[in-house]
């Protein structure tokens, strides 16, 4: 192999750069490793989900946390709060299904999902985790209205509240199992970030929904959700390094701050005043809310972001031929 | 014959799964080494899969007119115009006189989806639409895919895509406007023409090859011809050439449709050291359960205490 300069007089490459491909200079970058690209073009394909998806991540996270706090609810015999959350995760159960469908390219094929479980795809692993907690908590909502059949509703509960924190985190694993380098070198980290932010979002949910002295658990739940997530969320970026620059540029950088801001801002409330007032519970939780939904676009965003520059897919596999001292695996 | 192992926890294995119907492997090898850039092969691939035409643009890349693989395009081929040698020297009178600038080389190469040994599409892909053939071929079968998405960020190279195309007039109305609103939506690439291979034909575009720069066949073989190939180039000092895909011990279990290439493999837009995201689904499936599981408890902390 030979000793190669980074092409630069090649014209193409200056004027070939495709609309939206940023930053590329061709040259050595932050891990000392030199490449050449194709006409700066993406070696990995963006995601061609719609707007849906990342809503989604948001309610199906409300939906999952929703059913663990009313469970845990129910066995604290805090049933104001306890019905609350089982009325909110219901309902985000409910429209979750209709924004996966919706995002389709066959959505008259949705049924396809369920031809088969396979534990290799966390879309179909998931598809029959929404199954399941959407059926239990819907049907353990409609009979706590109708208040009959009380031992099928216990049973409803009991499945949803299992199902809730696969049908949380799992949303974590499906883009984490990709070859988007943003999402997939995070593999541990987020699975938990979605995680927290969705018990964030649930707890605050709650607290906006329930009578303040009922909903000193979900305020928590919300307040430490937060600071959990905050953290993990900087340590994440901090680990990714140069794949992870991503989350401080472009949308996914605007939506991270809106994030952070919002969700300090409503947490800080929560802890404050949530406790005394209903309207800061209200305010509070609907920034938490606000800033989880960003959260969830950051993340979303930057997978568009890390799959456009052609740097972050190739530069850390080069990295990683040349830790192995050149050559084959 | 290769077994194609597949990540711990999945179902029985290719050619098991096909009994006595199972075939040898069978793939391409794409030589890059004589390729002139006919495009050829874009062509015969768009005749005989009747791929949709996807806008007529100049990029102004070298001659390079579709610039990736994607849902409409299942041959690409590449362009490179590079300033260097086509040849090594050891002649350091030669190397003294950098002072007048390098040959041009021009680079050309036909893409097209590997085939992979473990294919991340494969494995992500929740109807089951995305199969293995009885050639050891991964194949999309229209009829099921409901356009989800998931195996379109989950290939390693960017292969597969979603088509869309502007919805036709003849299109019949759908009762609901949720249900039905792109054409096509599905999500297509190359089936190493499936169906021409059940006939005992060869795919189109190596048919089309006037340089057999692709090579179909069994893939043990082409592997063996594609050594005795590099063996040769090497002994002819030609710059760069290497083979990229062949190794069954890389990160997606080797290609069922590899190459020869005379620079680095991301040069031509390919990812140098490409792994199939389920390599470690192991180790995220055990991070999500601990996840999962800190919930309960980080839930259940919430309501120890301060309960008014």
């Amino acid at each position: 192999m030979t000793d190669r300069k980074p092409i630069k007089e090649g014209k193409a490459l200056e004027n070939g750069k495709p609309a939206g491909t940023t930053s590329w200079d061709g040259s050595i970058t932050e891990l000392g490793t030199t490449m050449e690209s194709y006409y700066g073009r993406p070696v990995v394909k963006e995601p061609v989900w719609q707007p849906e998806i990342p809503f989604y991540f948001w309610t199906g996270g409300i939906a999952g946390a929703s059913s663990v706090l009313h469970g845990v609810a129910r066995v604290a015999r805090n049933d104001t709060l306890a019905k609350r959350c089982l009325y909110v995760g219901t309902a985000f159960d409910l429209a979750s299904p209709l924004l996966l469908v919706s995002d389709l390219g066959r959505p008259e094929r949705f049924l396809h999902m369920l031809r088969m479980f396979k534990v290799t795809s966390p879309m179909s692993v998931g598809s029959w985790i929404l199954l399941l907690s959407g059926g239990a908590s819907t049907t353990a909502a409609v009979l706590e209205l109708l208040g009959v059949l009380r031992p099928l509703k216990w049973a409803g509960e009991v499945v949803s509240f299992l199902s809730g924190p696969p049908l949380a985190t799992y949303t974590g694993a499906l883009v984490a199992n990709t070859s988007i380098p943003v999402w997939s070198e995070a593999r541990d980290e987020l699975p938990w970030v979605f995680g927290l932010s969705a018990a964030a979002s649930a707890g605050a949910a709650a607290a906006i929904v329930t009578p303040t002295d009922s909903a000193g658990p979900a305020r928590r739940t919300a307040v430490y959700g937060v600071l959990a997530e905050l953290g993990l969320v900087e340590y994440m970026e901090r680990k990714l390094g140069f794949v992870g620059e991503v989350y401080k540029k472009g949308e996914a950088g605007r939506y991270g701050r809106i994030s952070k801001l919002c969700t300090a801002a409503g947490a800080a409330l929560l802890a404050r005043a949530g406790a005394r007032s209903q309207a800061a519970a209200v305010a509070g939780g609907a920034l938490v809310l606000a800033g989880e939904l960003a959260l969830r676009w950051s993340v979303f965003k930057a997978g568009f972001q890390s799959a456009r520059d052609p740097r972050y897919t190739v530069l850390p596999q080069k990295e990683r031929i040349r830790q192995r001292g050149g050559g084959a695996r | 014959m290769s077994a194609l192992a597949q990540p711990a926890g999945a179902p029985a294995a290719w050619p098991d799964t096909y009994g006595d119907e199972a075939k040898p492997r069978m793939g391409f090898f794409t030589d890059t080494s004589i390729c002139i850039g006919c495009k050829a092969c874009e062509v015969a691939c768009k005749e005989w899969n009747l791929i949709p035409e996807d806008g007529l643009v100049w990029t102004g890349e070298s001659y390079d007119n579709t610039s990736n693989l994607n849902a409409n395009t299942w041959r690409h081929v590449a362009f490179i115009e590079q300033r260097k040698p086509l040849k090594l020297t050891d002649d350091a009178a030669e190397l003294e006189s950098a002072a007048q600038p390098e040959p041009l080389r021009w680079l050309m190469e036909s893409d097209v989806c590997k085939h992979c040994t473990h294919a991340g599409c494969l494995d992500v892909c929740p109807t089951g639409a995305l199969f293995r053939t009885e050639f050891g071929t991964v194949v999309v079968q229209e009829d099921v895919c409901n356009g989800c998405g998931y195996c379109v960020p989950a290939c390693p190279f960017g292969v597969l895509d979603k088509r869309d195309l502007p919805r036709s007039p003849d299109d019949a109305p759908l009762a609901l406007p949720l249900l039905g609103k792109k054409e096509d939506g599905r999500v297509w690439k190359c089936t190493l023409c499936y169906d021409r291979l059940k006939g005992g034909h060869e795919p189109a575009c190596a048919k089309a090859c006037p340089t057999d720069s692709i090579q179909f066949g069994e893939l043990d073989e082409l592997r063996e011809r594609a050594e005795k190939r590099l063996r040769k180039l090497q002994a002819e000092r030609w710059n760069g050439a290497r083979l990229y895909g062949h190794d069954p011990d890389d990160g997606v279990g080797g290609f069922g449709a590899f190459f020869l290439l005379l620079d680095e493999p991301e040069v031509y837009g390919l990812p140098p050291d490409p792994v199939v995201p389920t390599a470690h689904l192991p180790r995220l499936w055990k991070s999500t359960a601990l996840a999962a599981t800190a919930m309960f408890v980080g839930i259940a902390a919430a309501f120890v205490g301060g309960r008014t």
